[in-house]
């Protein structure tokens, strides 16, 4: 991915705008993305007299901090100081800008490489454009602060100044472009404030909730608690006599759980008069296959199915069994994790207007082109008739990775006879028709032999999904840690059917892992009487890099090491603690950073856990290209999992969720919080994204510290179903 | 029905219905958007206006019961950006997706206006009402200190 622009032969393209400004947009050689389907020109950097330098940013905010740190790169080799950039966002065109989404913590991975490119031919353009002007080599001649000057004279000429003689040169092919030296920088590696920070501590409209298009109305949209039971009969009559209720109506939907579901749609001058009538709204649903689901139900299940065959073997290295029978010690233990609301804290909403065929959105997604195709489908329209403007997002997570909303305001819109509708979710809606973390429940043995050292770990995991495909958000990959790690590994899966909606929440997969694994681990320790350190590091072996047979999948024992020894000395692990308090120590591997973390927590004789403190050290490459932003997202990654830990649980009972605000779904505020300190490693390889893997490590952090506290094992979450009170 | 109350410093008559949330008024009559919408029973104060001086809930807050009174939103914090508590929030970097942080500095103007220089526990029992989703609580409470005139507080970060 990272050389994805680079591998197409991608040439920058060089234009003039009308009104005298340069453009530099990427170009790429028709054949080659005609063979993909993919892309044409851009822009990404605009110069000229009357705004000055601006810079796309061509991915969704959702708080990652990716319209600044992105911007960075650009500015750097462009040469320009960041106070005279601007900083536009860009409109869903993957056309122009190749891929635009905020998932997977790939934004810096999949951009560093080329955004640097796009800069730094910009800069060379301009060099040129001046060393042409005054007749001299371009060697003679540098860029600083958006200025080119001649070094034997002391001539400068600005940016600004060169865009027309710069528009007529032939760009340089983006692979050759010659980058700075990362002792050079001066724009990445700084601190620098999040480019929307002045309008959001001033309150200015920039969420998709605060968008405002003329002759708009208001949409709420009532579906079924049970996922996608149908409409029977609703007293529509009623709802459209009510105050300023314009339109009332079933929308048909269909059965897929992320696509347009059925329900019933009011439209109205204001949201809180749709909200109003909603509330005299009395709708009669379908039966429905799954009403009698329960998570009772779900738990119940998981343990039959434990004790009958696996539905997949992922993994069987070695000969498990002889090893169990071999081992010094044996330990056993059952572990379990809830589903998961994503609540983030703006609502889903959209708005969006269809007209003669096309439709128009300002949408909060993370995901916008799956949007404009799961729009096309559902209302059979092309997807270029299909616009999209997209607003800062308040808060992802993973949950506007669906576009369910997108394909919700459209079919109002269109319904309602092409009228621009914004259409608001409720903090309830938003809880009951999440696209949750998926339950999962394991089973874990493991055998060590006469030196402590770990020769079986098993791993029975039962979860959701369909046949053999585990159900969204749902994985375990044969190559997790601590596979490949230990002779006689055996990883095996149940995956039981079911009618709730899953997906991704911020470090899919590894939120429950890392949580089981990292536990049991500790488990093995003390029962092996090993210091839980030590144990970590005596499994991560030698630093190398452990990959499959065909050199793919690598985990880099090295770099983990690295950042275990790191954090275990700066939290000073093995210090004397008071009576009642405990350090953990966990460590996990996701999105191509490596990440060790140790908690500090107290807890008193009412079993009331408080975290004292959190030390952090992560491995993701280098340079950090904004390290404000990086230590905000660790910190916030490691509130949030001890947050999931210690409260939240969504719970199906009859077929839908039970939770619905955040009384019942708490999430950890002020009183609750505690310091993060943060240290990254400087290792030389490129940088890595810091959205979802400081997450993964709190939450057996905190738990295997509650152990060092109590001698109280967690191995179900939420914190809440096990007394830790002391023996 | 009409009523008038002032917001920011301006009378402003809306011909509402008289259940219609201070919220819905400020966001979609008056067209401030600071305000936000994150709960709708006063859990998580996205919403969160000064009435009279004091930090309260807009969204639980009926038009009726605000009539005659006066409210100041984000939007009428200061002319232009340059409360203590919005300089510091912009200076530190708080936000992440940025959506609760109107309403946690309408919150910590609050305390600061009752409690210039707060320990942590006076910011831990004044901020308890307002949710930070991406969990920025470290950097909220730094800010807050900052704007109360405290030596910076050094971020906890290494530069290895």
């Amino acid at each position: 991915m990272a050389t994805l622009l680079v591998d197409r032969r991608a040439f920058l393209k060089v234009s003039l705008l009308a009104g005298g400004g340069l453009m530099l947009a990427y170009d790429f050689e028709d054949a080659a993305v005609q063979a993909d389907g993919v892309f044409a020109p851009n822009p990404f950097i605009k110069i000229s007299p009357e705004n000055g330098i601006v810079i796309v940013s061509k991915n969704p905010e959702c708080g990652q901090g990716i319209k600044t740190s992105l911007q960075q790169v650009i500015a750097e080799e462009l040469g320009v100081d960041w106070k005279d950039v601007k900083i536009e966002q860009a409109d869903s065109e993957e056309a122009k800008y190749g891929p635009q989404y905020a998932g997977g913590s790939t934004g810096t991975p999949t951009n560093w490489d080329n955004l640097r490119r796009v800069g730094a031919a910009g800069r060379i353009l301009l060099v040129k454009a001046a060393a042409d002007t005054w007749g001299v080599p371009e060697a003679e001649c540098e860029a600083v602060n958006a200025t080119v000057r001649h070094k034997p004279t002391g001539r400068t000429l600005r940016y600004v100044e060169l865009v027309t003689k710069a528009s007529t040169l032939t760009p340089p092919e983006l692979p050759t472009v010659p980058l700075k030296d990362a002792k050079d920088y001066k724009v990445i590696g700084q601190a620098i404030s999040g480019v929307d920070n002045p309008k959001i501590v001033t309150g200015k409209p920039l969420f998709g909730i605060d968008v405002k298009v003329p002759g708009m109305l208001h949409a709420v949209f009532e579906k079924s608690p049970v996922f996608a039971a149908k409409v029977a009969s609703a007293n529509l009559d009623q709802i459209k006599a009510l105050p300023g209720v314009k339109h009332a109506f079933v929308v048909e939907g269909g059965t897929k759980l992320d696509g347009l579901l059925p329900g019933v749609a009011i439209v109205a001058d204001t949201w809180w008069n749709a909200q109003s009538a909603r509330k005299k709204l009395v709708v009669k649903w379908e039966d429905h296959p799954t009403a009698q689901q329960s998570s009772a139900g779900y738990a119940q299940r998981a343990a039959e199915l434990v004790s009958q065959p696996p539905t997949k073997t992922l993994r069987n290295d070695g000969d498990f069994d002889a090893a169990v029978a071999g081992g010094a010690k044996v330990v056993e233990a059952a572990y379990s994790y809830p589903f998961l609301a994503h609540a983030p804290l703006e609502p889903q909403n959209c708005t969006a207007h269809y007209k003669d065929g096309k439709v128009e959105f300002w949408a909060p997604t993370q995901l916008p082109q799956p949007g404009r195709k799961l729009v096309a489908a559902t209302l059979q329209i092309p997807e270029d008739a299909i616009t999209i403007h997209m607003t800062r997002i308040g808060g992802g997570f993973g949950r506007r990775l669906r576009n369910d909303f997108m394909a919700e305001a459209a079919a109002i819109s269109k319904q309602a006879g092409g009228v621009p509708v914004k259409l608001v979710w409720t903090r309830e809606d938003d809880m009951r028709h999440d696209f949750y973390r998926p339950a999962g429940f394991h089973f874990l043995k493991a055998a060590v032999d006469g030196s402590g050292k770990i020769v079986a770990w098993k791993n029975r995991f039962v979860t959701f999904g369909e046949g053999e495909t585990f159900a969204s958000g749902a994985s375990l990959n044969d190559t997790e840690f601590p596979a490949r790690f230990i002779p006689n590994v055996r990883l095996e899966t149940n995956i039981m059917p079911f009618g709730v909606p899953t997906g991704p929440l911020r470090a899919p997969g590894s939120n429950g892992l890392a949580f089981v694994f990292q536990s049991f681990l500790d488990e093995i320790a003390h029962a092996a009487g090993k210091d839980p350190v030590q144990l970590r590091l005596e499994l991560l072996g030698e630093p190398r890099i452990v990959t499959n047979a065909d050199g793919k999948i690598p985990y880099d024992a090295g770099r983990m090491r690295g950042v275990v020894e790191l954090v275990a000395e700066k939290a000073g692990w093995g210090r004397k603690v008071p009576k009642g308090t405990g350090l953990g120590i966990a460590f996990h591997y996701s999105h191509q950073g490596y990440f060790a973390e140790v908690a500090e927590v107290s807890v008193d004789g009412a079993g009331k856990v408080k975290v004292n403190k959190f030390w952090v050290a992560g491995d993701v490459g280098r340079p950090i290209i904004n390290p404000s932003g990086a230590i905000n997202q660790i910190q916030g990654s490691v509130i949030d999992g001890v947050s999931e830990a210690l409260h939240q649980e969504i719970t199906i009972e009859g077929g839908h969720t039970k939770q619905g605000n955040f009384h019942d779904y708490p999430l950890i505020r002020m009183p609750d919080s505690f310091p993060v300190e943060v240290h990254f490693k400087d290792t030389n390889l490129p940088p890595t994204g810091l959205g979802e893997p400081g997450l993964p490590p709190a939450i057996p952090a905190l738990t295997n510290a509650i152990f060092a506290a109590t001698g109280k094992r967690v191995r179900t979450l939420p914190l809440t179903k096990t007394d830790l009170r002391p023996a | 029905m009409p009523y008038t109350l002032t917001v920011n410093g301006k009378r402003e008559t809306v011909d509402v219905p008289a259940d219609m949330p201070l919220l819905w008024v400020l966001r979609d009559v008056l067209d401030l958007k600071g305000p936000k919408f994150g709960c709708g029973i006063a859990q998580c104060g996205a919403c969160t206006v000064h009435l009279g001086g004091v930090a309260t809930r807009s969204c639980v807050l009926p038009i009726a019961n605000v009539a005659g009174k006066s409210v100041t939103t984000i939007e009428g914090l200061s002319a232009d950006g340059s409360h203590p508590l919005q300089k510091a929030w912009a200076e530190i970097d708080v936000p992440q997706c940025g959506y609760c942080q109107a309403g946690q500095i309408m919150s910590a103007a609050a305390l600061l206006k009752a409690t210039p220089r707060p320990t942590d526990l006076d910011i831990d029992r004044a901020m308890a009402g307002n949710i930070c989703r991406c969990a920025t609580y470290n950097r909220i409470r730094a800010a807050i200190h900052q704007a109360a005139g405290e030596p910076p507080v050094r971020s906890t970060r290494s530069d290895e």
